[in-house]
């Protein structure tokens, strides 16, 4: 009981400092990439320092919602941690407060307030990237939504500890058509909810073509701190939640005891880094979309999630 | 569960996998705006056509599907790409937007409504008592033929209409090898080259249009006999 308390918490804390590595770690392969050098990857960690200790402006037309919501972008990737699996196959001690459907929906809270906040200052931006993130968030939901039920109509669960054992179990699973169109599916998914290229552009900075960057232009200090390192958490942990729950659910411990769940830090943050070379890899091939070709983009997505629905409900 | 192909082989898993992707390439080129990338997705297609024909023809061995494998390999993803490269100007590729008579969402909308029907098309006809293999390839190629003849209706631009044609003709293909894999070799050469003159001789008209008029949008071919109202 104590062991699984504690490990829930080291679980906690290895998401809350290797999600700003993960970040500096894309930019730094993508400056590279690009035959630039490019910022040490813990670059990161040094601006969420630098900007703790800085002065922080809150303008007095703004409403608690601004003040409230850095808390809540923080938060919520926090909680959504302690129920998925990130280090461990087995169920921690928080794991029976939610499922994935639960968890989606904690995360979806951290963008809703997120998005309320840039509603809620006067700057002309703001709302802007507001309504653009609705507009992917409207077109992603749904492909989550069929992902999620195709996953769990397939493993007869909705907890992500039965469902990751259902595609390796055995190794054929991992080969059927459903579950590789739903990790495309998903992968697709991340992309959008990340700010990540084909949708977004999270290095640009020109606040006309932004769409989620510039949701958190008003915030200054500790709280611009706190939406930068929730906004890397959150990214973290739906990657946690495609490596761990559906793509690859090796390298996890089995036991509860401390030495297997050390052995698991480094081959988790091993699979990261492999999906981080996949990510640069795309992103540095592809162009960002036109505003309007997104929905085309996540069209796709909701296509391949339907047929992956289609070819388990039809397999008679 | 609604689960009959028990994982007892990999070779079936394999062969389902081909089959999403082969439909998933098949979205793909509903879905794709430019001419260069349709031709791509058909090359994709092509190559999951022949790898489901691989791997049929290695569960019980028949040197006669791996050898309609070979053919189509060659045939598909090399010869015509390269016939159509010949026989078509350079400018067509270049063409980055294809004029479509419906937009790319609904596009794909009436692609998914379309898979679904197939799907339902075939059941009844998967519970005649068809082996494994049928249960994957009859509605995904059912479902290429279907998707092959909307691109061939909403399109308006000649190249793109042609590979409609030819992933009706591939779907086609995917069905048959599940449901009569039997079908004598000689038949597939036929088809073989038959599908190659087809390619030539549209690729050559297309050729001829372009010349003439400009333009290989044979949405606006209606608007010629009425010239004067332009």
């Amino acid at each position: 009981m104590i062991a699984r308390i504690a490990f829930n918490f080291i679980q906690v804390v290895v998401v809350m400092l290797s999600a700003p590595l993960l970040a500096g770690t894309v930019n730094r392969l993508k400056e590279i990439v690009q035959s630039k050098r490019g910022p040490s990857i813990v670059q990161p960690y040094r601006d969420i320092w630098k900007l703790f200790h800085k002065d922080e402006f809150v303008s007095d037309q703004s409403s608690w919602v601004f003040r409230f919501t850095p808390f809540v972008v923080f938060v919520t990737p926090i909680f959504v941690t302690l129920l998925i699996p990130v280090l461990t196959s087995y169920p921690l001690f928080f794991a029976f407060m939610g499922d994935m459907l639960g968890g989606g929906f904690v995360l979806a809270l951290g963008g809703f307030f997120a998005t309320l906040a840039a509603v809620d200052t006067g700057n002309p931006y703001g709302p802007m990237g507001a309504s653009r993130t609705r507009l992917v968030g409207f077109l992603a939901e749904p492909v989550f939504m069929i992902v999620f039920f195709t996953v769990s109509f397939v493993a007869g669960s909705t907890i992500p500890y039965i469902v990751q054992q259902r595609w390796v179990n055995p190794i054929a699973n991992f080969f059927e058509p459903t579950h590789v169109l739903v990790m495309l599916a998903f992968f697709m998914l991340i992309l959008a909810e990340g700010g990540r290229i084909p949708v977004d552009n999270p290095s640009g900075h020109f606040e006309l073509a932004m769409i989620d960057e510039s949701k958190g232009l008003e915030y200054s200090g500790p709280a611009a701190a706190l939406m930068k390192w929730g906004g890397q958490m959150k990214f973290f942990v739906l990657i946690c939640i495609f490596l761990n729950v559906l793509v690859t659910p090796w390298g996890l411990a089995r036991g509860i005891s401390i030495r297997e769940l050390g052995l698991a830090i480094p081959l988790v943050l091993l699979k990261v880094l492999v999906f981080a070379l996949t990510l640069v890899a795309v992103e540095s091939s592809l162009a960002k979309l036109r505003l309007f070709r997104i929905s085309e983009f996540l069209g796709a997505a909701f296509i391949i999630s339907v047929s992956a629905m289609i070819a388990w409900v039809f397999a008679v | 569960m609604p689960h009959g192909t028990q994982p007892d082989s990999i070779l079936v898993q394999l062969n389902a996998l081909a089959g999403g992707l082969f439909l998933l390439s098949t979205f793909g080129m509903v879905a794709t705006r430019q001419v260069q990338g349709c031709l791509r997705f058909f090359i994709v297609q092509s190559i999951f056509l022949a790898s489901s024909m691989l791997l049929l023809g290695l569960q019980p061995l028949s040197w006669h599907l791996i050898a309609v494998a070979v053919i189509n390999l060659i045939n598909k993803p090399i010869i015509i790409p390269w016939l159509l490269k010949k026989t078509v100007s350079e400018e067509v590729y270049a063409r980055r937007e294809i004029a479509q008579a419906l937009n790319i969402p609904i596009s794909l909308l009436v692609a998914l409504a379309l898979t679904i029907g197939a799907y339902y098309l075939a059941a009844p006809l998967l519970k005649v008592g068809a082996g494994l293999p049928a249960l994957v390839n009859l509605p995904i190629g059912l479902a290429t033929l279907l998707l092959g003849a909307y691109t061939l209706t909403v399109r308006r631009e000649a190249v793109p209409q042609l590979l409609g044609l030819l992933s009706m003709e591939n779907g086609a293909f995917f069905a048959s090898i599940a449901i009569a894999p039997e079908l004598h070799l000689f038949v597939e050469l036929v088809i073989a080259f038959d599908v190659l003159i087809a390619v030539f001789v549209i690729g050559v008209l297309t050729r001829a249009i372009h010349e003439h008029i400009g333009t290989t949008d044979v949405g606006s071919l209606a608007a010629l006999k009425e010239e004067s109202s332009r």
